[in-house]
């Protein structure tokens, strides 16, 4: 490769590694190493939780069996947990816009890169503080050791003694059935869940993306064994930043589920959720130009309304997530976010929509399959599709942005103990984004994964 | 060549990822599952029939870390948690609705599992479907002999709660004092008797009495019917004993009554002992006489 593609390809290397492991999972052998609980007691495949786990996350990180005060840990027991994942992988993306070698503007080629590499790196600490009071703090880092807290609570658990009332305030993943923080996919496509993060082109709302931990309040509660569960979330509209970012404005986030007991072949859970809020357009700024954190004003309105299933067929399993997304005409248009710090479109007095503008619209599809071998093999496949129904602009392809995604891969654990988690991880992923390309075209890009994926 | 490369990076990753896989679960199998013809054990429950073998992969996913392989209590956690994870090899279970010295019934363990035990490491498994929990009860018993040649006791008869009255009360207290409980549990409950330090489990542990003003849960259950069953049958393996031999049915639940006025929930009970201005017991008085229960000393058998 010439000098130039390599860096190219770093550079989008970089990129595609922040994206793929900015998600932090939780899994803690803190807490197997506080109960004597092995990994596969919680998860059903390491970071992703079983119904045991979920229940002993919903009861505030205890077990329930009056030994779950920190009084009964050895003093010096400290429930820190690091994880990263050393790998090699390889990126392919088949449209890229070079200069060199074909001269100024004038190549559009296929860029590859691979090679050895390290994902970000996450510090998890986290448990009670007390009886049925419960915390988690997560710093989180890229590759490059730059760090920021990716979640930071504490929690009222069993407040009255009644499991459902529970509250937490900090920030931390939205109650979403299927974790995007205990993704068991790990590319740099994978490695989120693009129907929980998926923008229309060229809108700026970036404060619906359920897929990311938010700041907030939330109440949450559930039967005695879990098989209900309900929660409600009051959110700042900033997608998790710190530093009152945006404006003073609010989002809320609802989801309730119900499992049933199905015999011999597990149990089934079927839920809904939604996200409705309002987000600033309008940016106040001072001395040229320069804005005015925490002031911004005009809010415009969005919403998320999602159902979801996870259907157990004995070793084999399914999580099934649909979404419809909508978006006020003004994100649509481009007003909201502030990429890099910088207004591109500001709301100010006097501006008008383009002609024709219109409420964007979508709705998303994932299937993601599960084959259990045993509790130290699985074998993992997701698909996952955006589609627009209505598009901002109207003189825009219908199915100008849409994503396809497909995954498949396996995790092998050859440990299974109650003091560290080890896997073997081993993915490719594929996905086509439609009329992005810089010629216009459909844009695709894979992305092939090996690596150990450890906590300790 | 890069077409080249993928496929080798495929090929080699498969391959490693496969000999692994296959290398851990067979050397895992061939050990594990010798006593092959005990597999056959089942249980029932209602019309849920468990079968043994159905839990084998539950069984290593979620109890091996603390009962072991061979189910003998020896997992990879033991040394770290006390009470000690059960040996199911032994067929000696706490938590029965069977007399003392016998098997449990299947729906005692069935219930155990979905509990699990206060104060210790083991958790309640109330997430289970009914199948999934049957066919563990069936696992559990596979590994002791006993369930192969012995049946479960019959469970005890509970008579109807009866309404609770302050003379009911008091004569529960009575029993309190003449049985003796306070020797291990303390006048007050709190644990603190003049044997509570001394006792020691069937593998010469140490082990503490309940203490029932701590707010904690009996292991083996807190409705009214469970507390009668517990000192009416025993904790078989520890020095809890059964007081079926001396106690009357129906003075069983006045013990339960006085027992409730000792934990730090509200209860009926716990009101009327107000209201009676209930003092502990003083082991030093001689048992007051107006007791129904006329039965001589007792001699607390396991
Ligand atoms: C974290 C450790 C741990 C795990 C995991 C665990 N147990 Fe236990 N179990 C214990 C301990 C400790 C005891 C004994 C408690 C006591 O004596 O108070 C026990 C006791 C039992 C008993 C005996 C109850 C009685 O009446 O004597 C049964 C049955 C049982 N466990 C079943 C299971 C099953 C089935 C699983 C897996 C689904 C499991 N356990 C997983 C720790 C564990
Ligand atoms: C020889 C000592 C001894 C005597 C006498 C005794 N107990 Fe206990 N008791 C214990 C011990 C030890 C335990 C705890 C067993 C365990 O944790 O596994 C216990 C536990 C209990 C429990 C709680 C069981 C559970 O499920 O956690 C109850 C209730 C109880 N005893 C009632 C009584 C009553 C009522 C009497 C008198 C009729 C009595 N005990 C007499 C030693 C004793």
């Amino acid at each position: 490769m010439t000098s130039f593609r390599r860096s190219l390809a770093s550079a989008l290397l970089f990129v595609f590694i922040v994206l793929g492991f900015a998600s932090s999972a939780h899994a803690l052998p803190a807490f197997a190493r506080k109960y004597g609980l092995r990994c596969s007691a919680c998860h059903e495949a390491w970071p992703m939780l079983n119904y045991f786990g979920q229940k002993f996350k919903d009861n505030g990180y205890q077990l329930m069996n009056d030994r779950d005060a920190p009084i009964w840990q050895n003093p010096s027991y400290w429930p820190v947990v690091f994880r990263i994942t050393p790998n090699w992988h390889r990126e392919s993306t088949n449209k890229v816009l070079v200069d060199t070698p074909a001269g100024p503007n004038s190549g559009e080629v296929q860029v590859t890169s691979h090679g050895f590499d390290l994902s970000g790196l996450d510090f998890h600490t986290g448990g009670t503080l007390d009886k049925n009071i419960s915390f988690y703090v997560l710093p989180s880092s890229d590759p490059t050791a730059s760090f920021h807290f990716e979640q930071v609570f504490a929690r009222l658990d069993n407040i009255f003694g009644s499991p459902w009332l529970n509250v937490k305030l900090g920030k931390f993943e939205l109650d979403n059935l299927v974790s995007e923080k205990r993704i068991l996919t790990l590319t740099s496509i994978s490695g989120i869940y693009q129907t929980y993060h998926f923008i229309p082109q060229g809108d700026g709302n970036i404060f619906g993306q359920i897929g990311d931990n938010q700041l907030g309040v939330e109440w949450m509660g559930h039967s005695v064994n879990d098989r209900t569960r309900v929660s409600a979330a009051l959110l700042s509209s900033s997608d998790g930043n710190v530093n009152l970012s945006y404006g003073n404005s609010y989002s809320g986030f609802f989801a309730a589920s119900q499992a049933f007991d199905v015999g011999k072949l597990g149990v089934d859970r079927i839920g809904a959720y939604a996200m409705v809020g309002e987000a600033p357009t309008t940016y106040i700024t001072q001395n040229g130009g320069s804005i005015i954190p925490g002031a911004a004003i005009g809010n415009k309105s969005y919403s998320r309304e999602g159902f979801v299933g996870l259907f157990y067929f004995g070793k084999l399993d399914f999580l099934a997530v649909t979404q419809h997304g909508s978006d006020s005409a003004w994100f649509g248009a481009g007003y909201g976010d502030l990429p890099g710090g910088t207004i591109v479109n500001n709301n100010i007095p006097g501006t008008t929509l383009p002609v024709g503008a219109r409420a964007p619209t979508w709705n998303g599809y994932m299937l993601e399959t599960h084959y259990v071998y045993s509790p130290q093999l699985i074998f993992i496949q997701r698909s996952e599709w955006e589609r627009m129904s209505q598009q901002a602009d109207p003189t825009s392809a219908s199915n100008f942005g849409d994503v396809d995604m497909y995954t498949i891969g396996y995790r092998y654990y050859p440990i299974m103990t109650s003091r560290a988690g080890f896997a073997w991880h081993n993915e490719y992923s594929w996905t086509r984004q439609r009329g992005t390309a810089p010629d216009g075209g459909d844009l695709s890009s894979s992305s092939l994964l090996l690596g150990f994926d450890f906590d300790f | 060549m890069r077409a080249t490369l993928l496929k080798c990076s495929l090929v080699v990753s498969v391959t490693v990822g496969v000999f692994f896989a296959l290398s851990g679960s067979a050397s895992a199998q061939i050990t594990r599952y010798q006593e092959d013809q005990r597999l056959g054990t089942e249980s029932h429950i209602g019309n849920v029939t468990g079968h043994a073998k159905a839990a084998a992969m539950d069984y290593r996913r979620y109890c091996v870390g603390c009962h072991g392989d061979d189910g003998d209590g020896m997992g990879a956690n033991e040394p770290w948690l006390d009470p000690k994870p059960r040996n199911f090899t032994l067929g000696q279970f706490k938590c029965r609705s069977t007399p003392t010295g016998t098997l449990p019934t299947d729906e005692d363990l069935f219930d155990t599992i979905a509990r699990g035990l206060d104060r210790s490491n083991m958790p309640p498994w109330n997430t289970f479907t009914r199948q999934q929990r049957a066919d563990l009860v069936a696992y559990v018993k596979h590994f002791s002999p006993k369930f192969q040649t012995e049946k479960p006791g019959t469970p005890i008869q509970i008579p109807p709660e009866p309404e609770v009255t302050a003379d009911r009360i008091k004569t529960g207290q009575v029993l309190f004092q003449k049985l003796e409980c306070w020797k291990c549990h303390g006048v007050e409950g709190k644990a603190n008797g003049p044997s509570a330090d001394t006792l020691q489990d069937d593998q010469n542990r140490p082990i503490k009495p309940y203490d029932f003003t701590d707010g904690t849960r009996p292991k083996c259950g807190s409705s009214d019917q469970d507390i009668y069953k517990i000192f009416m049958t025993g904790l078989d393996g520890t020095p809890m004993p059964s007081f079926a031999d001396n106690v009357k049915p129906d003075e069983a639940w006045d013990l339960v009554f006085y027992l409730r006025t000792l934990q730090p929930m509200h209860s009926k009970e716990r009101q009327i002992a107000k209201q009676l201005g209930l003092k502990p017991i003083d082991p030093n008085a001689p048992v007051p006489e107006a007791t129904p229960a006329a039965t001589p000393a007792p001699a607390p058998q396991q």
